[in-house]
């Protein structure tokens, strides 16, 4: 049991380790400063990513992270913008107006299952894009561009983060933004699901029917995971828009929706874990592939197809293997 | 003796189809009733009825006097109304053990957010729940298989373990749907005595079933049920004399009912 704890801590340490001090200094030694804006990418996406793996593990397919992504980009981008908030501030407004929009939504529509509550939610990407075009204060398909980096975070006087414009290295500021994110989001999901919550959430994913007769407010559960599922959705949509510095309604598309499911598939729906290395290596395979040309999408799909029918519990079960032999 | 759950007037019509029909009955507190009938006789909507998985046309169930019909399922077993699966519904991707603490659930004092943060009574939660999820196990016979998968249990098993959860939430009343379908005699027989060890832990039983020569060992009292009406209500004995009840069986009278 100890040892167990050990290695857990020992793996986490190692992890940050990993993520904040050999990454930066491999980076600076190599000169591929372009590593930042990758890996930020990678971050970011498995925060949705990570949104959608918790509706998985209530059972439902979700294909419309998309969605809350790019209203959380909006949010941010329009409180900066119009109404002259700090990005710091935005940040959890942004996620927590996700929540809320997710739990209107996610009332009604919750209660379908499978592959009906899969179509939903793909054309819940394609109306967030619709409106976004539609609406007035989103600014149609010109979208909203020239947004500041993120100013100065302070409290009390103390700079807790310096203004991301006065920086020279504004890309290893996101980095770490994006990183610190990532692992606040993973650690916070790795309590959820090692907690009684996450029996819960089980128990939904295995028989609503029996989860409701032995007491489970199921309807309450799956709005709480849902609107939390948003909140990441959310937040990791901000940052986009404040490292881009810009936001269309086609930041985020259909495409988008899929691939935050697909990088969840690829990890492994049973591990907590899965969105974020699914996402590491289908951001960097699709960027490898690149070479191929033409011939990319073709070997992208294929090789997930041939992954999906090889390893259908996904990246990290092949992990599991190799312990069950020993 | 008083009476743990009374059911009055419940009729269920499904579009021109009346399912249940101006059904009356109560179950006695540590009774062993069964609800029985041929082949879409309104059993099984009876049972949803009673368990609040479907809400009644008309009439009503009161539990110690407490209206429960019309409530949401997990309001219903709050109050005390827990229901097994006909089938061999578990949650079968979990250890048999963690199928037993999850069904503790009802009785945790800790909230949500409290299990979150891992709080005092979240940890007290955990270690009561172990602990009665242990005794349950070992009084259904299932403590060997208790960090098994539960989808890899046999049959017998299973139908034991669908048991042991709905024992975990400590209900005031279990109803058991068709507990003996498609069990052979040996583990029919075994299934009768572990029903008659929950009552003399002081637990009301209602259950359905097929099984005459099982419902006729284990009931105190039986109610019948045909074309959605009830026909009959009296001990096995009685049920077993009436003219209405071998009519509603004809064809099948001798075995079918247990003569």
């Amino acid at each position: 049991m100890t040892f167990n704890r050990n290695i857990k801590i020992a793996a986490g340490v190692a992890f940050l380790a990993i993520v904040f001090i050999a990454v930066p200094a491999a980076i600076s030694a190599s000169g591929r400063f372009d590593l930042y804006y990758t890996l930020t990418s990678v971050a970011l996406l498995s925060i949705a990513s990570a949104g959608v793996w918790l509706t998985f593990y209530i059972g439902r397919i979700n294909i419309g992270q998309g969605a809350y992504a790019l209203t959380g980009g909006y949010v941010s981008a329009i409180l900066v913008m119009n109404h002259g908030w700090s990005f710091w501030l935005t940040l959890p407004v942004a996620g927590l107006f996700c929540a809320a929009a997710s739990v209107l939504i996610g009332l009604p529509i919750l209660r379908l299952r499978g592959v009906y509550f899969a179509m939903v939610t793909l054309v819940l990407t394609e109306v967030a894009r619709l409106l976004a075009l539609a609406l007035p204060i989103t600014n149609g398909a010109k979208g909203i561009v020239s947004i500041p980096l993120p100013g100065a975070l302070s409290v009390f006087g103390v700079t807790l983060i310096p203004d991301f414009a006065t920086l020279q290295n504004s890309r290893l500021a996101f980095y770490l933004l994006a990183a610190t994110l990532m692992v606040v989001c993973f650690a916070v999901m790795y309590r959820l699901v090692n907690s009684r919550i996450g029996k819960l959430c089980q128990s939904l994913q295995q028989n609503e029917e029996l989860a409701s007769s032995i007491g489970v407010n199921i309807a309450y559960l799956r709005v709480i995971a849902y609107a939390v599922s948003s909140f990441f959705g959310g937040v990791s949509g901000a940052i986009f828009a404040a490292i881009s510095q810009s936001i269309y309604p086609s930041s985020f598309t259909v495409t988008d929706s899929v691939n935050f499911m697909l990088n969840c598939f690829l990890g492994g729906l049973g591990y907590v874990f899965g969105p974020m290395l699914g996402t590491l290596v289908l951001y960097f395979g699709w960027d490898l592939l690149f070479q191929t040309g033409q011939f990319q999408l073709l070997i992208y799909s294929g090789l997930m197809i041939v992954l999906m029918l090889v390893l259908p519990n996904g990246l990290l079960s092949l992990a599991e293997m190799t312990r069950k032999k020993d | 003796m008083a009476e743990m759950l009374e059911v009055s007037g419940l009729t269920k019509r499904f579009g021109g189809l009346v399912a249940v029909n101006n059904v009356s009955f109560s179950v006695r507190e540590k009774e062993i009733l069964s609800v029985i009938g041929p082949n879409g006789a309104g059993k099984s909507t009876l049972f949803k009825l009673i368990a609040s998985f479907l809400r009644p046309t008309t009439g009503e169930v009161r539990l110690k006097g407490e209206r429960i019909s019309g409530l949401a399922p997990h309001i219903a077993a709050r109050k005390g109304v827990v229901r097994t699966f006909q089938e061999t519904t578990i949650f079968k991707n979990m250890s048999v053990r963690d199928n037993v603490v999850i069904a503790h659930h009802l009785r945790s004092k800790a909230s949500l957010f409290g299990f979150f943060l891992g709080t005092g009574a979240a940890k007290a939660d955990e270690a009561a729940f172990g602990a009665s999820a242990d005794e349950i196990l070992a009084l259904l016979g299932l403590a060997s298989l208790a960090g098994e998968t539960a989808r890899n249990l046999p049959h017998g098993h299973l139908r034991a373990l669908g048991i042991a959860i709905g024992l975990a939430t400590d209900p005031s009343i279990l109803l058991l749907d068709e507990p003996f379908a498609g069990m052979n005699h040996d583990e029919t027989m075994r299934m009768v005595e572990m029903v008659r060890r929950l009552r003399e832990r002081g637990l009301t039983i209602l259950l359905v079933e097929h099984d005459m020569p099982a419902v006729m060992k284990i009931s105190d009292r039986l109610v019948v049920l045909n074309f959605g009406q009830k026909i009959a209500e009296g001990t096995p004995s009685e049920i077993q004399a009436n003219e209405k009840v071998i009519e509603a069986y004809l064809g099948s009278e001798d075995e079918a009912i247990g003569l």
